[in-house]
């Protein structure tokens, strides 16, 4: 076959108006396992979130119903990194569904901290919006924030405030490129091929390079401009700070 | 010189198109035509032509572009005949263009049935063959289609298999003396491979070759109990011809289900094998099999090249191609025995090939359900897009992919009309992809050069008498220098390339044809 597996799962999304997961005890151990290898590496092992969204939850907002949760598992969610389920079968995906749905029925203990202080130090002492937006309000340098809450989990969030390095998404590429003439430019990656680059600097100017013009590029792989907050932040601001961060959800 | 008239004889001599077999058989002879998939029978995709060159392709810019009306990949390799190109288009579009402005002159759409859904990749087709006035294409729901090459206007319409189980077809069919020879595609869904032979004249089936032997014949025992009846084994790329031998070369694809060979053990004949054919009967002469009980999806469906070269200072006639499993691969051709191979890009499933040219096995290599990481990737170190071979520099090209992946088995019960596949794969970007052209000896495999690029890519290569590869990495179309793997010209297509390129002649200007996402480049000198 071609190379685009993810096709092949979608295919058996045949429409149907109501759907029904099945529950036998066989049927969850088996979604149990395959949620465990295919979801596990990003929602955390039990649905407990990493730097996947946390599933454990009773109403997950982009699957309201279990037609949307089936398609998300098979299809993925296009601009995420979520992708489709191109190693499962249709009857698999059911199986990994009624598990991610049975999560849900476990008590969860809600994400501590308090949103609107939160709010004050994404905006004062944090000084977040010098790189990241909310909705595009300010700074391009850094990824845009607005539904942050639904990508991420609360703890991955708070990694990420002390420790911005431990996972950089793989979108994400700073670079540093001397020209042949001798001009330094640093920026994000923002597209690559084999004959040019483009990147876009902190005041969100794009640039584009021809290889053959440039004399070096350093990518920065793993690198992170942003500061650690560990130490700049006391312990509770930055549970605050993670309340406001996860409380930005699509849709608000 | 006989080419020449070809050339220069004013198109309107030919404004009746007619290309008996004759011609396709002697395409050497009219260099500027490209009549049909890899321009001539060898499968070598070298153009003869040398006005573009080393010299002047930097000043290569567009003449014309045409645009596709439908956003399935456009995989199209178009022939050329006498001023007239005939091209597909997704869903199920033929067209006929002049090939000078790119205007066109006819177009014909099949409707196709709503639940036509099984389908791997999309509603893709590669090409038609031409033979006699009449142009051929295999419909997406398995049908074989022929076409008034003047009009466009149906000639008859005959049904290969049945799409509700799967059965579809995207491969451009070969014409044959008298007949038209197809391939099918459906690999992912259970259904049972064959090689077609129809009458060009009335569409009736002249034979038919299972690619899985059934009960009773030789090769059925290398599937256990019942699993070669949905054990795949297709044929959705076109295959090469040898007249001097009458022997039909056609590749083979993965078995099914892909990724879990529990329930089909054994060598599963005849997936993943280049099989040679008597084209007037469907006779079996010899076969070939690269991945005996494949469990990675690693088709050997794509086009493989006819070429001589020396070995051990004797002269050899040989079938040779780069494998999707990653191992290159010159084969004697007039009897199937393997001559030379080794890895043209990493792979860490074998410890090699044996004397007999098949791959030693390493062990805990197979699709685990926790997943097994693997080079190359089910993608391949290459795919269906054509490689590529120069006469005039002895050298076989291919557009490598640098790409591994992690492999999970999964549940494997066939059920007519759905996915069988047994599980997939995630690829593995802990290392880098990155993809090369490279230029490897065409006796051995050995490496003479390479070009690296920054993704791999999913498209393929021609050469040219102008001392020219032309390649595609990502939406650029490019030109290096054939001998040394220089980069000579470059151009942004826009759109992810996904097609094999080809070239040819129209009043006495030759022009070199790409299709980039959803359109088809022509690009000429001034």
């Amino acid at each position: 076959m071609l190379c685009v597996v993810s096709a092949v799962a979608s295919l058996a999304a045949v429409p149907e108006t109501r759907v029904k997961l099945p529950n036998s005890r066989a049927d969850l151990a088996n979604g149990e396992k395959l949620f465990e290898v295919h979801c596990g590496r990003c929602h955390g092992p039990k649905g407990e979130g990493a730097r996947g969204p946390m599933l454990a939850q009773a109403k997950l907002a982009r699957a309201p119903d279990d037609a949307a949760l089936l398609k998300i598992i098979e299809e993925g969610i296009r601009g995420t990194e979520m992708p489709g389920a191109g190693a499962m079968t249709e009857h698999e995906v059911r199986q990994t569904a009624a598990y991610v749905r049975s999560l849900g029925k476990v008590p969860v203990t809600p994400i501590p901290g308090d949103p609107a202080r939160g709010a004050e130090i994404y905006r004062g002492k944090g000084n977040c919006s010098t790189c990241h937006s909310i909705h595009g309000d300010s700074g391009v340098s850094a990824p845009d924030l607005a539904d942050i809450g639904s990508r991420r989990s609360a703890a991955y969030l708070r990694e990420s405030l002390v420790d911005p390095e431990a996972s950089v998404p793989d979108s994400y590429l700073l670079v540093k490129v001397v020209t042949r003439n001798s001009q330094n430019f640093t920026g994000v990656r923002v597209n690559e091929d084999s004959f040019s680059i483009q990147i876009r600097d902190d005041s969100g100017r794009s640039y584009s390079f021809w290889k053959t013009d440039i004399a070096q590029i350093d990518k920065q792989r793993g690198k992170s401009p942003m500061p650690s907050y560990k130490g700049r932040l006391s312990d509770d601001e930055l549970t605050n700070l993670v309340a406001y961060l996860a409380s930005l959800k699509e849709g608000k | 010189m006989r080419s020449l008239i070809w050339l220069f004889v004013p198109a309107v001599l030919f404004a009746q198109v007619n290309v008996p077999y004759e011609r396709i058989r002697d395409a050497d002879k009219e260099p500027g035509n490209w009549l049909t998939y890899s321009r001539n029978y060898t499968g070598q995709r070298y153009s003869p032509l040398d006005q573009i060159n080393t010299g002047n392709v930097g000043k290569l810019h567009v003449a014309w572009v045409h645009q596709a009306s439908e956003l399935d990949d456009l995989e199209t390799s178009p022939i050329v005949v006498d001023g007239t190109m005939f091209i597909t288009e997704p869903p199920n579009i033929v067209k006929a263009l002049h090939a000078g402005s790119g205007r066109v002159l006819w177009r014909y759409q099949k409707d196709i049935p709503g639940d036509v859904h099984l389908l791997c990749c999309g509603k893709v087709n590669r090409g038609v063959a031409i033979l006699g006035n009449t142009v051929y294409y295999g419909s997406i729901d398995a049908h074989l289609i022929a076409l008034d090459a003047r009009t466009g206007a149906l000639r008859w319409d005959v049904t290969m298999a049945d799409y509700k189980i799967g059965y579809s077809s995207t491969g451009a069919p070969l014409a044959i003396k008298d007949k038209i020879i197809i391939g099918m595609a459906g690999g992912e869904f259970g259904v049972r491979g064959f090689i077609d032979a129809y009458d060009a004249k009335t569409g009736k089936r002249a034979w038919r070759f299972n690619t899985i032997p059934a009960k009773g014949e030789p090769g059925n025992e290398t599937w256990v109990g019942e699993s070669w009846k949905t054990g795949s084994a297709t044929s959705w790329v076109t295959g090469v011809y040898e007249p001097e031998t009458n022997t039909l070369y056609w590749g083979t694809g993965n078995p099914g289900p892909d990724w879990n060979g529990d329930v089909r053990g054994g060598d599963n004949l005849y997936s993943d094998s280049l099989i040679a054919l008597d084209p007037d009967t469907g006779s079996r002469k010899w076969h070939f099999q690269y991945t005996p009980h494949d469990q990675n999806d690693w088709d050997s469906t794509q086009t493989p090249i006819l070429a001589n070269g020396t070995v051990q200072g004797q002269p050899r006639k040989m079938v040779v191609l780069a494998n999707r499993n990653g191992f290159y691969y010159a084969l004697d051709r007039t009897n199937g025995k393997f001559i030379a191979g080794q890895p043209y890009v990493k792979q860490t499933w074998a410890s090699g090939l044996d004397e007999s040219g098949r791959p030693m096995r390493l062990p805990n290599t197979a699709p685990s359900v926790g997943g097994t990481l693997l080079w190359p990737s089910l993608a391949g170190g290459s795919n269906w897009y054509s490689s590529t071979y120069s006469p005039k520099t002895e050298l076989y090209y291919v557009n490598a992919k640098e790409l591994g992946a992690i492999y999970h088995k999964g549940e494997a019960e066939y059920k007519a009309g759905t996915p069988f596949n047994g599980g997939g794969q995630q690829d593995y970007k802990g290392e880098e992809p990155y993809g090369a052209v490279r230029a490897l000896e065409v006796a051995t495999g050995q490496l003479r050069w390479e070009y690296k690029l920054h993704s791999p890519s999913h498209a393929g290569l021609m050469t040219t008498a102008g001392g020219l590869v032309f390649g595609s990495n990502g939406s650029s179309f490019f030109a290096l220098d054939a001998q040394k793997g220089d980069l000579l010209w470059r151009f942004e297509g826009g759109g992810n390339i996904n097609a094999n390129p080809i070239s040819f002649m129209n009043d006495n200007k030759q022009y070199v044809v790409i299709s980039s996402g959803h359109a088809l480049f022509v690009f000429a000198l001034d």
